[in-house]
């Protein structure tokens, strides 16, 4: 009966026969255009001015005339120190979160497939951030680093440890490691689960056969349930590290950027030239340069991971 | 099982470790309940306790009824702007996630890349288009502006959702029904939609989840305190300063998360499925 090869299907060929999808082209775009309209017009139109937006002088204000001024403020961008201020902690905060957050997460998935009396308590507790908002974690966070009432420093106070007066939020040099801390606890949830589900895949036989030829745990660690890992490793670190470059609120409640700039992320210097000063061009160009980054960065991490399994 | 010289040792260590992420993964939030319970007087006392002395509800009278009721004005936005969103979404994208993981070819691939690189454009790019767009519609300002804005946001993701659970069911069924002479529209209300009735609910819930979280654009659209949204009405409260503020502070976020804690404890089991069968798979 069926006339369509399985495998070698052409792209642009119409598999009528296949299992489960004798869908014909009308009934496709009848099922696709709910979708469709919305993803063109309030998406993709939307983006591509966005980026068209980054090249003219748009403000805020209305019947304000837009005219197109070439590459004026990618050059105004470059000159701008809290623009290369705001991707350089970006960078910091996205790489520290990032690959803090997998360790953690890597050990707690490690520790949660273990048979452990408790660990429910720690697998719901880790879930927990997920379904807070940001703003209440960066509120939450807030109540526990403020320097009179929160617990930190009264913490470090009774074990006699240093920094017990330290204004942890506002201090120039511990904002920066303070906030990321938060992000790391924010994104656990995401992490943990991912590696977890990816743990729970690998065969146990594998396992059971390693350590029948007398493993150790470390050994079958790094030979069996790190590579069985990587795909999974790969793309939640990639996930992580672009939701992390383009975070915005945990931050804007922790610090609102400050002291000083020192934890402005490039969302929330956008936020501030578009919503406060009406920049809309500038902060446009500010989110193009902003993909190119991530880009960047991504295409250099996967090209890496992918030469180390040839 | 483990092949070690002191498996008690390393069990030791591992249930040191396990208690380790407990303390910091539970530790600030059992901190934000209980500066909730703690009174004025408590709350700008020198060294702070952990557990309350003189325990008190004032905090959460303060929350809820304070600025005439604007916590429970706020709460209303939410649940109107999160519900609408979770259904407009998921009724949008349920019919194209169906082609998307039925269907294979051209579609399906710009289907699922959009939705991949739909992730990695920060919202600021996308915010200032929209911003423009609704201002010219006059929607600025308004929960249908915000719901516009949210169903953009939020359809990659249910997308995503729905798609993979699409392709937990087997198309076998669909094709014996097709034999046995079944329309497309009985084979969709009558197979499909009966399987797939979790994940749905699966994928409403967290799409009501996410936007009752969401913070970023209910600030940008949203200006009027009538019409202020949970998150947006909690960040206001932040800059209010003064230490007694806290214990108001930390009741109101308490009561914000507790509707979304609930529907993420109902869905978790579900959720993790749905959202990595498609990468694991794909």
């Amino acid at each position: 009966m069926s006339t369509v090869n399985e495998v070698g299907q052409l792209p642009g060929r119409r598999p009528r026969n296949r299992a489960g999808a004798g869908l014909s082209g009308r009934e496709t775009m009848l099922l696709l255009i709910p979708a469709l309209l919305p993803i063109v017009i309030l998406s993709v139109i939307p983006l591509v001015r966005g980026i068209y937006l980054g090249f003219t002088d748009s403000r805020a204000g209305l019947g304000v005339p837009t005219t197109f001024i070439g590459l004026d403020n990618f050059r105004a961008l470059l000159d701008d120190e809290l623009f290369v201020n705001s991707f350089k902690i970006g960078l910091i905060w996205s790489f520290a979160v990032t690959a803090i957050g997998f360790c953690f997460a890597l050990g707690l998935a490690l520790l949660l497939s273990q048979e452990l009396k408790g660990r429910w308590l720690a697998r719901s507790l880790a879930l927990v951030p997920w379904a807070m908002p940001s703003v209440i974690v960066g509120i939450m966070w807030k109540l526990f680093f403020q320097p009179q009432a929160g617990i930190l420093n009264e913490i470090l106070r009774r074990l006699h440890l240093p920094g017990e007066t330290t204004d942890w939020l506002s201090s120039f040099s511990w904002a920066l490691p303070a906030v990321i801390l938060v992000g790391v606890w924010a994104g656990m949830p995401q992490t943990t689960v991912a590696l977890l589900a990816g743990l729970q895949s690998i065969q146990d036989e594998l396992h059971e056969a390693a350590a029948v030829d007398g493993a150790t745990a470390w050994q079958r660690f790094r030979t069996i349930t790190l590579p069985q890992l990587k795909p999974v490793i790969i793309a939640i670190t990639t996930l992580d590290f672009i939701w992390n470059f383009n975070s915005f609120g945990l931050v804007y409640v922790l610090t609102e950027g400050g002291p000083a700039g020192k934890t402005q992320l490039p969302m929330l210097f956008g936020y501030s030239q578009a919503f406060e000063y009406g920049e809309f061009g500038y902060a446009a160009a500010l989110g193009s340069v902003m993909v190119l980054v991530i880009s960047a960065v991504l295409v250099f991490y996967l090209w890496g991971r992918l030469k180390e399994t040839r | 099982m483990i092949v070690n010289s002191n498996p008690r040792r390393t069990r030791t260590a591992q249930y040191l470790l396990l208690f380790g992420y407990v303390v910091f993964l539970g530790f600030p939030l059992l901190w934000m309940l209980s500066m909730s319970f703690k009174g004025p007087r408590e709350l700008v006392q020198l060294y702070p306790s952990f557990i309350p002395e003189d325990f008190t509800l004032e905090n959460y009278r303060l929350a809820l009824t304070e600025e005439n009721h604007q916590f429970v004005r706020s709460a209303v936005n939410s649940l109107k702007v999160a519900i609408l969103t979770a259904l407009l979404t998921t009724m949008i994208g349920l019919p194209a996630a169906y082609v998307l993981a039925r269907r294979k070819g051209v579609i399906t691939r710009l289907g699922i890349g959009w939705i991949l690189i739909s992730q990695m454009f920060p919202l600021i790019l996308i915010i200032i288009p929209l911003f423009l767009l609704l201002r010219d519609l006059k929607l600025t300002n308004s929960h249908i502006g915000l719901i516009v804005v949210y169903n953009v946001w939020a359809l990659p993701f249910v997308l995503w959702m729905l798609y993979s659970y699409v392709r937990g069911i087997p198309p076998d069924l669909e094709e014996a029904a097709t034999v046995d002479g079944a329309t497309r529209l009985q084979i969709l209300t009558g197979i499909i939609a009966p399987l797939l009735l979790p994940g749905i609910v699966v994928t409403t819930l967290f799409a009501f989840i996410t936007a009752w979280n969401e913070f970023f654009f209910a600030l940008v659209i949203l200006e009027s305190p009538d019409l202020t949204t949970l998150p947006l009405r909690l960040a206001q409260y932040v800059g209010i300063e003064g230490v007694v503020r806290f214990g108001p502070l930390a009741a109101a976020a308490l009561l914000a998360t507790i509707p979304s804690l609930i529907l993420f404890t109902i869905i978790q089991r579900w959720l993790t499925r749905g959202l990595l069968s498609g990468a694991v798979k794909g």
